[in-house]
């Protein structure tokens, strides 16, 4: 189904991080923009289509007045909102955002660290764009931090904090069918595995809570209002956002899963785990059964990989980028 | 990341140094009783009780350089002797397996088993000696209770902070590359088979279910992976059958173990990338755990006859040009002895000296370019035996 193409170098090599890849197409210059993270370090690669131009970047996180610092980042991933696109990295220290290229930092937002460490740690980590202006990013106490984006200009407003998850937060993902029709906005998801399922607003409204059963669920995503969630025993569960209901359970992938993604247009479920396998999968909705059909379609084995990032580069899932631990490439996949 | 990665990392590694010297006393003939003091010394100095709560405190990771000067110490804690080429083979030797150890864990969870094997064969070396025995079992309890509380994902926070710390580390090891666990570019044998791991299902099966909660559709699809059902889960307490075999001691007299130098990672530059960000622990400042460590005073014996040097590689020659042709990029930039004399002593480490005073601890070497270790004209051994030995 899938056919390996020639890989991207980055500068540096992924470090083990769940959902250790982002990728932003940007159709009207046919360029695609790709990070990865590194420790300190962003590495952010822009690839033109023809396959012949690639330029680099790298981003450093910042720590209070220093400007590179030695704090570790979580996670990179760019927020597509109807008026901008900003890339949004979290650290042990707080969240950066900058314009989408990476050229100019937007806004800073300091965590609260206390002066010596704690036997908790302290990190940021679940980054989400939220509908018209909404940035949601996760805490490792539990909190979820909402900012207000402006539609230009850096002046960000933290806008809400919203406190239901216990555990550190995994990740979250918004309603990315492009639909309005669906009432959830936003699933957040946590070490417990327990997923909040929220709608955005002035106050964010919780609309459930799907509780977790001792297992963190380490990538989360939400289309046409059905919540995709891998853990870290290889199950991949797919849940109907507002009621919780169980739509299907696969048991995936023999270790953690570190990362899934949806293809809005078609509707296929990537996912990629510390095994070494990649799968794409396919969900189709009955609305008048209200259930949802998963058929496996593809895997792919990276050999000796433990896989931190797997991503779609396009809405139709035609091509896939895969990331691992200590591998300095991003493997890319196109349909046969 | 986790402040509470650490202890694990220390005694792990640990561990794993105490396999590979125990290894080369026997394979260089070490007499029984200078070997077993080694040992003892060595593992008493690991578990002092000072050096263990500041170890168990809740902190960042040391960067490599600050670490592997505590590893130095330790090693020195007793009679033995290692040249600067050895002392880095068998730190590479150590961070390799414990790598290795923590990529192929079934569960993050199972690092702590992993920990286990280490402190279970720790507890069998000092076996015959009740003092250095109730320090390891305490050893245990702090383990015990600071980890076994910890969920799934705090576990693997752990083991993402100890793969970053290990990112980019692809140093071939012989034993590693005979039993095809590493490949020749350094990079480990991930397997697709085998007992999926405690509380995973073998994957396979997709369950759908109707909005009523029954399940209405059962399909299997091909897995690609050969995998079996999961083994029993090992026990974390203190005595047990911990089921998973990886750090359990995979040396044996018979099975040397060697380096490559040339298996570094091709893309050298990689290296510096990333400590171009300062790093306050990096810089020539010892951090607390090494002083303390370096101020454990065990008893010297006044016959400097009983120092002697073990070597980590065949003959001294090897060992030399190990030294000579070691790759810029993988030194470890030592922090330098000498310097400890303008350290200005805490209270805390103060109150670990016997005498009251750190008295730095100075090397005679003789022969060598070396400028890795002080040599001291008012140093006590001023002789040092070299015991040649061949494999």
């Amino acid at each position: 189904m899938y056919h390996k193409e020639k890989s991207i170098q980055i500068k540096s090599s992924a470090s083990a991080l769940y959902n250790n890849l982002s990728v932003l197409r940007i159709a009207p210059r046919c360029l695609t923009y790709f990070t990865v993270v590194h420790a300190n370090v962003v590495n952010m690669v822009s690839a033109s289509w023809d396959g012949l131009n690639f330029s680099h970047r790298q981003l450093q996180s910042k720590e209070g007045n220093i400007a590179a610092s030695s704090s570790l980042i979580m996670q990179a991933s760019w927020c597509v909102l109807p008026s901008r696109e900003l890339l949004v990295l979290t650290s042990q220290k707080g969240i950066q955002m900058y314009e989408s290229d990476g050229s100019i930092m937007v806004y800073w937002h300091a965590l609260d660290n206390p002066e010596t460490p704690t036997a908790q740690a302290v990190f940021a980590r679940g980054i989400a764009a939220v509908r018209e202006n909404y940035i949601c990013v996760g805490i490792s106490s539990g909190s979820v931090l909402v900012f207000d984006i402006p539609s230009k200009g850096s002046n960000v407003m933290l806008s809400e904090v919203l406190e239901e998850h216990r555990d550190a937060v995994t990740d979250m993902a918004s309603e990315c069918s492009g639909s309005l029709e669906y009432m959830a906005d936003l699933v957040t998801a946590d070490d417990s595995g327990l997923l909040c399922v929220w709608k955005s607003g002035e106050d964010f409204q919780l609309l459930h809570k799907i509780p977790g059963f001792d297992v963190s669920c380490s990538s989360v995503k939400l289309w046409k209002g059905t919540v995709a969630a891998g853990y870290g025993t290889g199950q991949i569960r797919i849940y109907e956002a507002v009621t919780g209901i169980v739509h299907a359970e696969v048991n995936a992938h023999a270790r953690w899963i570190y990362s899934l993604d949806i293809a809005p247009f078609s509707g296929l479920l990537l996912s990629g785990a510390e095994d070494s396998l990649v799968r794409v999968w396919h969900l189709t909705m009955n609305p008048d059964a209200n259930s949802v059909e998963v058929e496996h379609l593809y895997s792919e084995c990276i050999t000796d990989t433990q896989i931190c990032g797997a991503k779609f580069c396009d809405g139709d899932g035609y091509a896939f980028a895969v990331t691992g631990y200590d591998l300095s490439e991003i493997i890319r996949y196109t349909q046969a | 990341m986790s402040s509470k990665t650490l202890p694990l990392l220390f005694i792990n590694l640990g561990g794993e140094m105490l396999y590979i010297l125990d290894q080369r006393l026997r394979a260089q003939n070490i007499p029984c009783d200078k070997a077993k003091k080694v040992m003892n010394d060595i593992i008493t100095t690991m578990f002092n009780k000072k050096f263990l709560d500041e170890l168990f405190k809740p902190q960042e990771l040391y960067s490599k350089k600050a670490l592997r000067t505590v590893f130095d110490r330790l090693a020195h804690a007793s009679i033995m002797r290692l040249n600067q080429a050895s002392m880095d083979k068998l730190y590479d030797l150590m961070t390799m397996a414990f790598k290795y150890q923590v990529l192929l864990c079934p569960r993050p969870k199972d690092i702590l088993l992993v920990s286990f094997n280490h402190m279970d064969a720790i507890r069998d070396f000092v076996r015959d000696t009740p003092s250095i025995l109730s320090q390891v079992d305490e050893t245990y309890r702090q383990l015990i209770e600071m980890y076994t509380p910890l969920s799934g994902g705090e576990f693997q926070l752990i083991r993402q902070t100890l793969l970053i710390f290990f990112q980019d580390m692809h140093i071939r090891v012989s034993i590693f590359l005979k039993d095809k666990v590493q490949n020749s570019n350094g990079r480990f044998v991930l397997p697709t088979s085998g007992p999926v791991p405690f509380g995973t299902q073998i994957p396979g099966l997709i369950r759908m279910f109707s909005c009523s909660g029954d399940e209405v559709k059962r399909v299997q699809f091909r897995s690609a992976g050969n995998y079996s059902s999961a083994l029993r889960e090992g026990s974390f307490e203190m005595y047990g059958e911990r089921v998973i075999k990886l750090g359990t001691n995979m040396y044996s007299v018979s099975r040397p173990v060697e380096t490559h130098m040339s298996g570094a990672s091709k893309n050298s530059a990689q290296h510096t990338k990333v400590s171009t960000a300062p790093n306050p622990l990096a810089k020539e400042e010892l951090n607390l755990l090494a002083r303390l460590m370096g101020g454990l005073e065990v008893r010297k014996p006044a016959n400097p006859d009983s120092r002697f040097r073990v070597n980590l590689f065949a003959t001294d020659e090897e060992e030399e040009e190990a030294l000579i042709s070691r790759p810029d990029e993988l030194s470890y930039e030592v922090i330098n002895i000498q310097a400890t004399k303008q350290c200005r002593v805490s209270a805390l480490l103060k109150a670990t000296t016997t005498g009251g005073e750190f008295r730095p601890v100075t090397y005679g070497y003789k022969g060598s370019n070396s400028n890795h270790y002080a040599t001291s004209n008012s140093c006590e051994y001023a002789h040092i035996e070299e015991i040649l030995f061949g494999l």
